[in-house]
């Protein structure tokens, strides 16, 4: 029995990922993540009690650093890839 | 002489000894191109002239004894989400159509002070997201081996460049797989080292964590050579780790005396070829053979790793590909309506479907009511996942099996069901989740004369031990079978 994504669910998860769906993909969005999820919930058949997640491999702790600037100034490069600028500026449509 | 028989280390060796010159190894590279990259497509950005610029630039500073390195004038393959300094970085995605970097990924900067020379940048799965290379933007790339079947993916267009000897070996990134199952179904070595081993500075990210950059070659012994160059540790990517054990070509020992290999029971089990499950079982024979032994076990949780793993994949692919919203680099939509229109426009257009499902997937499993029940959970199943394999490493020093349960499907056979796509991950993702050292090496054909991929995992840090295995294999089967190599 597939998991039932409702639109609700759909519509929620288009705005956390920024993202504007036709409704033929919502419809296809709905059922590849039902069955995806369906899949994922073999998971749950785990005890995991008193497990403590681990994100990385290896220990990691903060990585400290003097903040030193050791590259020059790149700004203009970092421009040529912008779809638009301005005087040394990234163009953005009115934010107010 | 043929220079495209040679291997990496053969050219370097050849070119330092004066007998060829790193131009002609370019010429012949896109010579071959011109015969081949028409019905293979392993490439998205590869200009020739440039190229030979490149190569006359390095084959000057050879002469002038300036670059004596272990890959002194060899011409390099590199995948599309591996930034290159002016040259067109496009993770075989319309999002990236221009993305010109500014700046060269740490393995590039590596190989070439090693006297490498980029050819060009290769195919792939978009965002290097799929185990096909058929959702690049760019057009399929095919198996070099069987034009009607994929090379597999996500480092497809690297693993089909170095089958069709359109570059001498080529650079990869494996965050589920991505260059050891290519590379199985291609029929060359492909390698992930221990996670961490090779920076990941100027790697686009797919899933930090899990993401590592290692090489294609024609066999174990450019592997071991390349891999040498490659790692190091990195101020600018802080998951680098410092080794002073990267000497790796002294581990190309024909020998395995002694060495005690496991092979997981399901890593032979349901839905796996039986032709696929016969070539490993020769391959076991052949190292039992050189004096190690080889025995079944049980790995636990084998079939837990692929859920927690496209769960903790998707998660950080959606928070990883935010970046990309059309104002700083990359495509933006033509019409839109206000800064927020702006981002999901850009964003809906320049993203393909594969992309999507799993930034969607990655978010849904992120928002708040389902973090603990599919993220966290996640996180604690990697846990016991790397559990399972240290208990496995207390009793057997490799671990053997096959890279993917069959040889490459048709074209266009996995893209109608992704789930299946993804099912087919089942023998490399646990590696990644592990932050384990894995190897790809070809091991014969199956009964279409696919190539069929026998691949060794090892404990963290035991490169060595894999190299030492894969070695031995190699040499070992090149005496039964002639040139392990020969397509």
């Amino acid at each position: 029995m597939a998991k039932k994504i409702d639109d609700e669910t759909i519509e929620y998860i288009g705005i956390l990922s920024k993202l504007e769906l036709s409704e033929e993909e919502r419809q296809q969005a709905g059922t590849d993540m039902g069955k995806m999820l369906d899949y994922i919930d073999k998971m749950q058949e785990l005890d995991t009690e008193g497990v403590e997640p681990i994100s990385h491999i290896f220990r990691m702790e903060n990585v400290f650093r003097e903040d030193v600037v050791t590259n020059a100034d790149a700004g203009e490069q970092m421009l040529v890839n912008a779809p638009r600028q301005k005087d040394n500026m990234f163009v953005v449509p009115p934010t107010f | 002489m043929n220079i495209l028989s040679m291997t990496a280390v053969e050219l370097s060796r050849a070119i330092l000894a004066g007998r060829v010159t790193a131009v002609d190894a370019m010429e012949a590279v896109f010579d071959r191109m011109e015969s081949l990259e028409e019905k293979v497509h392993a490439y998205i950005t590869a200009d020739r002239e440039a190229a030979i610029r490149r190569a006359q630039a390095v084959q000057e500073r050879i002469e002038r004894k300036e670059l004596t390195g272990l890959l002194a004038g060899v011409p390099v393959a590199v995948k599309d989400n591996i930034c290159t300094e002016g040259i067109l970085t496009t993770c075989a995605s319309k999002m990236l159509s221009g993305f010109v970097p500014a700046y060269s990924a740490e393995a590039v900067y590596n190989l070439e002070k090693a006297g490498a020379v980029l050819i060009g940048k290769t195919n792939m799965d978009e965002f290097a997201m799929g185990s096909t290379t058929e959702t690049s933007a760019y057009g399929v790339t095919k198996n070099p081996r069987n034009y009607d079947h994929v090379p597999g993916g996500s480092s497809g267009g690297s693993a089909a460049a170095v089958a069709a000897k359109e570059c001498f070996f080529a650079l990869g990134s494996d965050t589920g797989g991505s260059i050891r199952q290519p590379a199985g179904f291609c029929g060359v070595v492909g390698m992930k080292p221990t996670y961490g081993t090779v920076s990941r500075y100027g790697l686009v990210a797919y899933a930090s964590s899990l993401d590592q950059i290692g090489p294609l070659t024609q066999d174990v012994t450019d592997c071991a050579t390349v891999l040498e160059i490659l790692a190091s540790q990195d101020a600018k990517d802080s998951t680098s780790i410092s080794r002073d054990d990267t000497d790796f070509s002294t581990a190309l020992v024909k020998d395995v005396t002694g060495m005690r290999i496991g092979i997981p029971r399901d890593y032979l089990g349901n839905g796996v070829d039986s032709d696929v499950r016969n070539r490993i079982l020769a391959a076991a024979d052949v190292l039992q053979k050189k004096g190690a032994t080889v025995e079944e076990f049980d790995l636990k949780l084998v079939e837990y790793a692929i859920p927690a793993y496209y769960t903790i994949a998707s998660a950080e692919a959606s928070s990883n590909l935010e970046r990309f919203d059309g104002i700083k680099y990359g495509y933006r939509a033509k019409d839109y309506d206000g800064l927020h229109n702006l981002y999901k426009k850009s964003r809906s257009e320049g993203f393909g479907a594969e992309v999507k499902r799993r930034i969607m997937l990655g978010a849904f499993v992120l928002s708040s009511g389902y973090y603990d029940a599919y993220y966290l959970k996640a996180l604690k199943v990697k846990a016991l996942v790397k559990k399972a394999f240290d208990d496995a490493f207390s009793r057997y020093d490799l671990i053997m099996g096959p890279v993917a349960p069959t040889t490459a499907p048709k074209l266009g056979e996995s893209l109608r069901d992704p789930l299946k796509m993804y099912l087919s991950d089942i023998y490399t993702i646990s590696a990644n989740l592990a932050g384990l050292p894995a190897i790809c090496v070809p091991c014969g054909e199956d009964s279409k004369g696919l190539p069929v991929g026998l691949q060794l995992i090892g404990d963290c840090f035991q490169e060595k031990k894999l190299l030492r295995a894969a070695y031995t294999y190699e040499q070992s089967r090149k005496e039964t079978c002639g040139d392990a190599r020969a397509i």
